[in-house]
């Protein structure tokens, strides 16, 4: 059977296909998908985790156990889960483990774009990188199989294009006779003391070593002679970049980017005249080619920022570029949140109020867009809260007042706790709100530990975020409703002005939400054109649903106007304006 | 070596269900026997943002988005996204788009103005730019929210893909309760 099915899709379909029981991740573009497609297999057991090392650990845990086992995050998700990783490489799997992690080269929605295939080398595991949704499929299979085989974590590497890119995969059945898991000890190979793991270290090296071999006769490393003049070393998405724009050239496509096949590679190296290598990112093909004592050209030619794409690799081989029509100037459209988002009065307020906001990661970081411009800082998830408290630790008492850490709910729950137990007990006098809108929003509404739901969507304990903080020792925790402004704006000041921690968690559900009764829709609003007078007020909380309409005689006075197909009746942009000119229309 | 792809480009904002056009396109391409690969970003874009699909099809499509400059067809379902595009576009492309106009947040807040210009500046590099009225069109045929489907219908009449193909594709893609509307929307919009 064939289907066109996304990277991601194919990946789950791998799983299946390979016998995986257990799935287990948390979300993160361009990741997300892969388990939201494995829970369309009955046979996987699949999961969220909290963060994504408690996803490496309970797959670990299912690999122990003995069954085959995936687990996929999206680039940063690793920086989580570098510690498990680490010393996984070392115990090696029982059932097969497969990580699965997408990169995002030109940040299309992520805060950096490290590459990923510095961790397999660094962490001694080998990584596979498919091009395509078949390879996506194939490759994760295969990739089950050369765990255990090799006795080792393998690691896949995809990225945005080929996570969220389509093509035609053609099917196939699942594998059956796989051993049943039952608990089996085996202290020394499983238990890391340094006696242990002085064994192991040298084991993990041989068994590299032989997969470096191993690999320059395996199918998924391919050489593709055609013109001899040129010869280009390429993996994954690049591959097929070279193949659009220099069909001709001679190609090495790389299947295994770690361990590399260096017999495979001298012997194409030979059989051409000029040797490239084109790779998004970092020189990591080209440094290891180059130490292997063979010339060639990478990032002389080819940026080490950004993803590539067919035009840039036309640029970096010199070759003309089609004439591209220019559209003139247009107003940018950044995306923005929706009409009716809870989070939007809390960062009207934090503005108001001018304080100096350590931000986090989620829908909540497009309050540093204008109108709002309410977020100072944003490194990664969970940083917010720990930001706060070293920022306090150097500011004046009077700039101590001003220091707020705002952080979503899966945030929270993410990597957030740790910092909010450092702060109580460093006793920083930062305030923290929590924007708890019971969902993890911006990847696409997932269900975390606070929401009450699993990802198999049924019905799970809720962790209670007020009592949680309490157990860490935060005294001061205050429940407000964000949709209404003077009660916002009011407990963040006294908040602030507290000398010690204090917690404001927010009460209203992302708009999102298609769980029944969870989120309402009010009744729509509208404005009164007599009433109004044009003085901009309800403009200033960047609501999509309000549109300013200009006079008609193109003088500066106009009036607002309400979208009655966006709004959705959270009646903060009434509580903005004087002149009572907004109101509900029933 | 003509590999003879064919590049489509669908472009709008977030919400406007430019991934589920892009689906059937790809499926009715599948059906009809071509190569395909279909590209876009999902994530932070679906809050309001741009959105480009690409869709590739032929007898072996390599990169899965359109090369800059050699898009054939521009699919657009928002007036500025339309524009904002013409680049990737071919000189001599077909441009097809919905009559439509989204405001973005400076001009939602009145600090720019929206383009008045847009028809004229995209009728300037492409003469022969298909401008579709897809909302009134789709009321006319029962639902106003197949106006994408009309608009799919316009640009169906410019591949060479069997309407059968489409027919199946439609079937596949859309829940049956809005079936019958969107197959009646996909043939009006094949006459235009
Ligand atoms: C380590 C890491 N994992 C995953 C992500 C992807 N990611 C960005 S924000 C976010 C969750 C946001 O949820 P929440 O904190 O509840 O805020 P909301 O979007 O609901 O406002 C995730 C999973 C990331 N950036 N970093």
């Amino acid at each position: 059977m064939r289907e066109i099915l996304s990277g991601n899709e194919a990946i789950a379909r791998g799983a299946f296909e390979a016998g995986c029981l257990v799935a287990c991740a948390y979300p993160g573009t361009p990741s997300t998908e892969i388990l939201e497609n494995t829970i369309s297999y009955k046979e996987i057991d699949s999961s969220w985790a909290p963060n994504e090392k408690v996803a490496l650990e309970v797959a670990i845990g299912a690999s122990f156990g003995g069954g085959r086992a995936l687990c996929t995050m999206k680039h940063v998700g690793v920086n989580v889960a570098a510690d498990p990783l680490f010393t996984l490489a070392y115990t090696g799997v029982r059932g097969g483990l497969v990580l699965v992690v997408a990169d995002d080269p030109e940040m299309h929605s992520s805060q950096n774009e490290q590459d990923s295939r510095n961790y397999a080398r660094f962490a001694k595991v080998p990584m596979l990188e498919p091009a395509d949704s078949q390879e996506c499929k194939d490759f994760t299979r295969l990739a089950f199989e050369l765990s255990e085989q090799y006795d080792t974590p393998v690691m896949l590497r995809s990225c945005t294009r080929i996570s969220h890119g389509k093509s035609i995969v053609e099917l196939g059945e699942r594998v059956t006779g796989l051993p049943e898991p039952r608990l089996e000890k085996n202290p020394a190979k499983l238990v890391m003391l340094p006696g242990n793991a002085r064994v192991r270290h040298p084991l993990v090296e041989k068994s590299l070593l032989e997969l470096s071999e191993a690999g320059s006769a395996m199918p998924l490393n391919r050489l593709e002679l055609r013109d001899p003049s040129i010869g280009i070393i390429t993996s994954g998405v690049c591959y097929q970049y070279v193949r659009e724009v220099l069909p001709e050239a001679s190609t090495l496509k790389l299947g295994m980017v770690h361990p590399l096949p260096q017999s495979l590679i001298r012997d194409f190296a030979s059989r051409v005249d000029k040797l490239y290598v084109v790779e998004e990112l970092d020189p990591f093909i080209e440094q290891q080619v180059r130490a292997m004592g063979i010339v060639a050209t990478g990032k002389e030619i080819i940026s080490l920022c950004g993803e590539m794409t067919p035009g840039r690799l036309r640029n970096a081989f010199g070759l003309p570029q089609p004439v591209a029509t220019s559209p003139g100037k247009l107003p940018g459209r950044p995306p923005n949140m929706c009409p009716g988002c809870p989070h939007r009065g809390v960062f009207f307020a934090l503005n108001q109020l001018k304080a100096y906001v350590t931000g986090d990661i989620g829908c909540y970081t497009l309050g540093f867009m204008p109108p709002l411009s309410a977020m100072d800082t944003c490194v990664c998830m969970g940083a917010s809260i720990g930001m706060a408290t070293g920022v306090t630790k150097v500011v004046s008492d009077e700039e101590k007042k001003k220091v707020v850490a705002v952080i979503g709910d899966s945030t929270f729950l993410h990597t957030g706790i740790n910092g909010l137990m450092d702060m109580v007990y460093n006793n920083s006098p930062a305030t923290v709100v929590i924007l708890d809108n019971s969902i993890t929003a911006m990847t696409g509404r997932q269900d975390n530990p606070a929401t009450g739901f699993t990802l198999m969507d049924d019905p799970a304990h809720a962790v209670n975020i007020p009592l949680l903080c309490k157990a860490l020792g935060v005294k001061n925790i205050r429940i407000i409703n964000p949709l209404d402004l003077e009660e916002t704006k009011r407990v963040i000041a006294e908040e602030m002005e507290r000398s010690e921690t204090s917690v404001v968690i927010t009460n209203k559900p992302c708009v999102l939400i298609k769980r029944e009764d969870v989120f309402l829709k009010g009744p729509v609003y509208a404005v009164d054109t007599e009433a109004c007078t044009g003085c901009r007020a309800c403009l200033k909380i960047g609501c999509p649903a309000i549109e300013w309409r200009p006079a008609a005689d193109g003088s500066k006075k106009g009036k607002a106007w309400i979208d009655p197909l966006l709004c959705t009746g959270c009646d903060v942009c009434r509580q903005l304006c004087k002149f009572d000119a907004i109101g509900s229309e029933k | 070596m003509s590999r003879q792809i064919t590049n489509i480009l669908l472009v709008g904002v977030g919400g406007q269900g430019i991934l589920l056009a892009s689906e059937v396109l790809s499926e009715a391409a599948m059906l009809a026997g071509f190569d395909v690969k279909k590209s876009e970003i999902h994530g932070m874009s679906q809050r309001g943002g741009s959105v480009v699909s690409h869709v590739r099809y032929g007898t072996e499509v390599f990169s899965p988005i359109v090369p800059e400059g050699e898009g054939d067809i521009l699919f657009g379902f928002e007036l500025m996204e339309t524009c904002r595009s013409l680049p990737l576009i071919k000189p001599g492309g077909i441009v097809v788009a919905n009559d439509l106009q989204i405001s973005p947040p400076s001009v939602l807040m009145g600090q720019e103005a929206y383009p008045a210009d847009l028809v004229m500046r995209i009728q300037d590099h492409f003469p022969d730019f298909i401008l579709v009225d897809g909302q009134k069109i789709a009321q006319g045929a029962g639902n106003v929210r197949a106006a994408n489907t009309v608009l799919l219908g316009a640009v169906s009449r410019r591949l060479a893909i069997a309407e059968d193909f489409w027919m199946k594709a439609l079937e596949k893609m859309v829940p049956p309760k809005a079936l019958e509307v969107n197959k009646a929307a996909f043939k009006i919009g094949r006459e235009l």
